[in-house]
């Protein structure tokens, strides 16, 4: 993976998922290892997200790294007119890595074929969000202690959700049972579908959430946004009936962890966060760690 | 076969050249533009709205003196998959080509997304050609991962 940039979930073989993960269980074990030292990360962020930013800083900044770049389009030369090209060539000159966050689809791969240094993309659009699937995949096998054979729930906004679109690609390589629970019209699309047939996997679509979970073992919610449907009042009837509640988990697995890629909204009641079964918090920083991994084997330090 | 004589009489009617047959109708001024033919300076002859058993309509497009390398010619497999070449040396068909659907186009088709960086940005467009079902196949695009349909593709 050295000097492979990080564009989609897909540039990973199951080995490359397998190699990030063990490398970000070392991380978690011995955070302080100084393998950034004297090496220049470039954040750049032409459209704003401080979640992940934050991430990837804390993650530069424990393996000893410097971070230069900007947090939106507005305290960039972009707002000069500056072509995407020239903002990428001119920022290879000063940095070993590049991490970008852009609202454009596809403009990471685009961004990667111009630059002279590794490209990380951290969100291209509506596309992907590779280092957001990886700490999804490190969540569900810690929480399970693997990954193979595992029935997977993805509740919410399943049209447009790019973090269900990549994470389902991710967990095809390990024999997982999809279940989708969706509004009809925020259903999985159908090339994913016929992706997961292809793959001779076994899904199921489902429009009611709330006896069907007994034998989940992961629930991944995610949020139902608004402006999604053509019809306001169809939001307003659908909204409510997507949400999980600490009384549907009676009778679940021991082993059920809730994941969501935050920020929620009301998607998980509150009365969930004190469940055992709620791992969104600790989820979040399970990327530090995973980006920790991306980055120093992009570097060839690992 | 009123068709196929009258066929034979328009290809009879170049010395040297290509005829390309068995365009749907409907995009031959598609497969005008991928191949550029605005740009040539012989003969052309356009014949449209022809009838015909497979395709409906169809168009048929004569070249004088202008001959395809296979990797120009495959560019129009995508939206005229039935197409038939027939090579013209001194008033006979002295060959006959199919078309085949390429792997791999650049910078033809503008990509359906519009958020996508090609159609925002100056970035030359790659589709990587995936079978659909067995007749037709799907555009996806290298940048945004998404996918065109052949039949709605805009030409540059
Ligand atoms: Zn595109």
């Amino acid at each position: 993976m050295k000097n492979k940039s990080l564009i989609s979930i897909n540039d990973y073989s199951k080995e490359d998922i397998i190699r990030t993960l063990d490398l970000a269980e070392g991380f978690e074990k011995n955070p302080n290892q100084k393998l950034l030292e004297g090496k220049v990360i470039a954040t750049l962020f032409f459209e704003p997200s401080t979640r992940t930013r934050l991430s990837f800083e804390s993650a530069i900044n424990r393996l000893g790294g410097k971070v230069i770049g900007f947090a939106s389009k507005d305290s960039s030369s972009v707002q000069k007119g500056e072509s995407l090209k020239d903002t990428i060539k001119t920022v290879s000159n000063y940095s070993d890595l590049i991490v970008m966050r852009h609202p454009l689809e596809g403009s990471a791969r685009y961004a990667s074929e111009v630059a002279d240094v590794p490209v990380i993309n951290a969100g291209d659009g509506a596309n992907q969000h590779p280092t957001q699937t990886m700490l999804d995949l490190y969540s569900i096998r810690k929480t399970q202690n693997s990954l193979e054979n595992l029935n997977l729930f993805v509740v919410g906004d399943l049209k447009y959700g790019r973090t269900v679109h990549s994470l389902l690609m991710a967990m095809a390589y390990f024999q997982t049972s999809y279940h989708f629970v969706s509004p009809p019209e925020l259903r999985i699309p159908e090339e994913y579908k016929m992706f997961l047939q292809k793959k001779k996997l076994d899904y199921h679509e489902h429009t009611d959430f709330s006896d069907i979970i007994s034998d989940a073992d992961i629930i991944y919610m995610t949020r139902i946004q608004r402006e999604r449907f053509s019809d306001p009042m169809e939001y307003e009837k659908t909204k409510n009936s997507y949400v999980l509640e600490n009384t549907m988990l009676e009778g679940t697995k021991d082993n059920l962890r809730i994941l969501h890629p935050l920020p929620r909204v009301n998607e998980i009641n509150e009365d969930v966060d004190n469940s055992n079964k709620a791992y969104y918090f600790p989820q979040a920083l399970n990327g530090v760690f995973t980006r920790m991994a991306i980055m120093s084997s992009i570097l060839g330090l690992q | 076969m009123a068709d196929s004589t009258k066929t034979k009489l328009q290809v009879s009617a170049i010395k040297n050249g290509t005829v390309i047959d068995h365009v749907p109708a409907r995009h031959l001024f598609k497969v005008i533009s991928i191949l550029g033919l605005e740009h040539i300076t012989t003969q052309i002859t356009f014949g449209t709205n022809l009838e015909s058993k497979k395709l409906g309509y169809k168009a048929i497009i004569k070249l004088s003196e202008v001959f395809f390398k296979d990797k120009d010619i495959n560019k129009i497999a995508l939206i005229a998959p039935h197409a038939k070449l027939n090579i013209i040396k001194n008033f006979k068909v002295t060959e006959k080509r199919d078309v085949q659907v390429p792997d791999q186009i650049t910078g033809i088709a503008k990509c359906g997304n519009p958020n996508c960086i090609t159609n925002n940005d100056k970035v030359n467009t790659v589709f990587y050609v995936q079978p659909k079902d067995k007749e037709k196949v799907a555009l996806k695009c290298h940048y945004c991962e998404k996918i065109t349909d052949p039949e709605d593709m805009e030409v540059f």
